[in-house]
């Protein structure tokens, strides 16, 4: 699929409706999880700092952990449950009913066709929406900051940005572009894998879903670990 | 032509074909029959270079296509138009978009002109082009959407060879007919080589005048009509007997291509 990623042709139109898609079509959907996270998450945080008279870290802490951790996380489950499973289903529904192969009969290469639009898309959208994911759960965080934790709002925003330095936001954005090729491809290898007609698209679906989720979770710590030990004087 | 030599192909260890060999030439029209699984759609794969044998050669014109790379068959594939069971027609895009689908991937024809050839092939395989033209293929009953299949072959690629993939099962008596009232208009007026694989005996009297029968992956019979009907071949006599009584009728049914 990479490989494919560079060669002709190209499906621009594709691709395009398939960022419409993945970015439009989930943007509902990190909205609310960004929300309802980062005001949750700023919540539990508020009566915790309380205890040591250190209300005024909340932004610190949203900032880091929503930007580095908590919004490519998110972004990335809540797409890849959306996202993977329609993507696994509507490839293996078309390998069920031969469209792969009439596809491949018309001397079209189904990779570069339905797999390297949706990963192309992937990658550039699910940054965008976790920047979006970011933005809503540290505004939630600031309204919680605000009504419940009595901090201000000058102090919780100059919080916030002194933590938005460039290794925080490089590991923001660097981790949904590997979420986006595990999506992409467990998805498509799942849909294009998957065999034993209605039902065993069902469950190329569902272990779809599942393996993209767990993936995400494990290649997140590592991401993680790895940044710490080479750019830790960037943090 | 179309050789087979020695075919083997298993698929994850179950033997499909065994030592299949036969050749088919030019404007030839051949009806593979058999019991379901037997491994006559397999052969139709493995002309289309979908399918890899584990054993022997698969020739098209001459040129041995079974290590050949993707891009290599894709050229042999220009000269082969595909009608998959159920018609296998793209389900996200309209009729029209289905027939004129090689042509917006390979062509850089205006739109106007692709969808004239489009109008073009919808009334040559026996449809309104006014009705069906922007419809979905799930608004379309089986029978019409086999023929948009079979105009989406023949308009993509102009073949000179034609597989069919069971073309006529699940359709009603009048869409079955209609079917294989076109299959014998292509062979007459285009002069295809039509290779149809098919468990519907009735059908293949009226489509073809060569009958090869697939039995457990070997070749259990090649040859004519009136050979098929004689035959003393166990496999042959079992897969006809419980057809015996209707096929007198049958032998005489021809079809007509309609002008």
């Amino acid at each position: 699929m990479v490989r494919a990623l560079f060669g002709r042709p190209w499906y621009v139109t594709e691709t395009l409706e398939q960022m419409y898609l993945i970015g439009i079509g989930s943007l509902f959907l990190i909205v609310l999880t960004g929300a309802f996270a980062g005001q949750g998450f700023a919540l539990a945080f508020s009566v915790e700092l309380a205890d040591f008279g250190a209300k005024n870290y909340l932004g610190r802490i949203m900032s880091i952990s929503i930007v580095r951790e908590l919004g490519p996380v998110l972004c990335g489950l809540m797409v890849a449950a959306r996202v993977a499973a329609g993507i696994t289903a509507e490839i293996g529904a078309m390998k069920s009913s031969n469209q792969l192969d009439a596809m491949v009969a018309f001397g079209i290469d189904p990779i570069r066709k339905i797999a390297v639009p949706r990963l192309i898309a992937l990658i550039v959208m699910v940054p965008v929406l976790t920047i979006i994911c970011d933005v809503i759960a540290i505004l939630g965080g600031w309204i919680i900051a605000g009504l419940i934790a009595h901090v201000t709002t000058t102090m919780y925003w100059s919080a916030v940005f002194e933590r938005l330095i460039f290794g925080n936001i490089f590991i923001g954005l660097f981790k949904p572009v590997c979420f986006s090729f595990i999506i992409a491809f467990v998805a498509c290898y799942k849909g294009f894998s998957a065999e034993g007609g209605t039902k065993g698209v069902g469950q190329a679906t569902t272990e779809s879903v599942v393996l993209t989720s767990i993936t995400i979770l494990c290649v997140n710590f590592f991401i993680t670990k790895l940044v710490f030990s080479l750019i830790k004087g960037y943090l | 032509m179309i050789e087979f030599r020695n075919v083997d192909f298993r698929y994850e260890e179950r033997p499909i074909l065994q030592n299949i060999s036969f050749r088919i030439n030019g404007s030839e029209s051949v009806v593979f029959m058999g019991a379901s699984g037997s491994g006559k759609s397999t052969i139709l794969r493995l002309i289309l270079g979908l399918e890899t044998p584990q054993r022997g050669e698969v020739l098209i014109d001459g040129k041995e296509i079974t290590r050949m790379k993707e891009s290599a068959k894709r050229d042999i594939r220009k000269n082969i138009g595909m009608v998959f069971q159920d018609g296998a027609l793209f389900d996200s895009l309209t009729v029209g978009e289905n027939v004129g689908y090689y042509l917006f991937e390979h062509t850089n024809l205006a739109d106007d002109e692709i969808e004239s050839r489009v109008r073009q092939m919808l009334g040559f395989v026996g449809l309104d082009p006014d009705d069906v033209i922007d419809k979905l293929p799930e608004q379309l009953s089986g029978g019409m959407q086999r023929r948009v299949a079979i105009g989406r072959a023949l308009l993509s690629t102009n073949p000179k060879i034609m597989l069919y993939d069971e073309p006529t099962t699940g359709l009603d008596p009048q869409s079955s007919e209609n079917v294989l009232r076109l299959i014998v208009k292509l062979q007459e007026e285009r002069s295809v080589c039509s290779i149809v694989v098919t468990h519907q005996i009735a059908d293949s009297f009226a489509i073809a005048k060569r009958f090869v029968v697939i039995d457990k992956g070997t070749v259990a019979f090649d040859g004519t009509l009136d050979q098929l009907r004689d035959s003393n071949i166990p496999q042959v006599t079992e897969f006809l007997d419980p057809f015996r009584e209707s096929m007198a009728g049958v032998l005489e049914r021809k079809f007509v291509a309609p002008g």
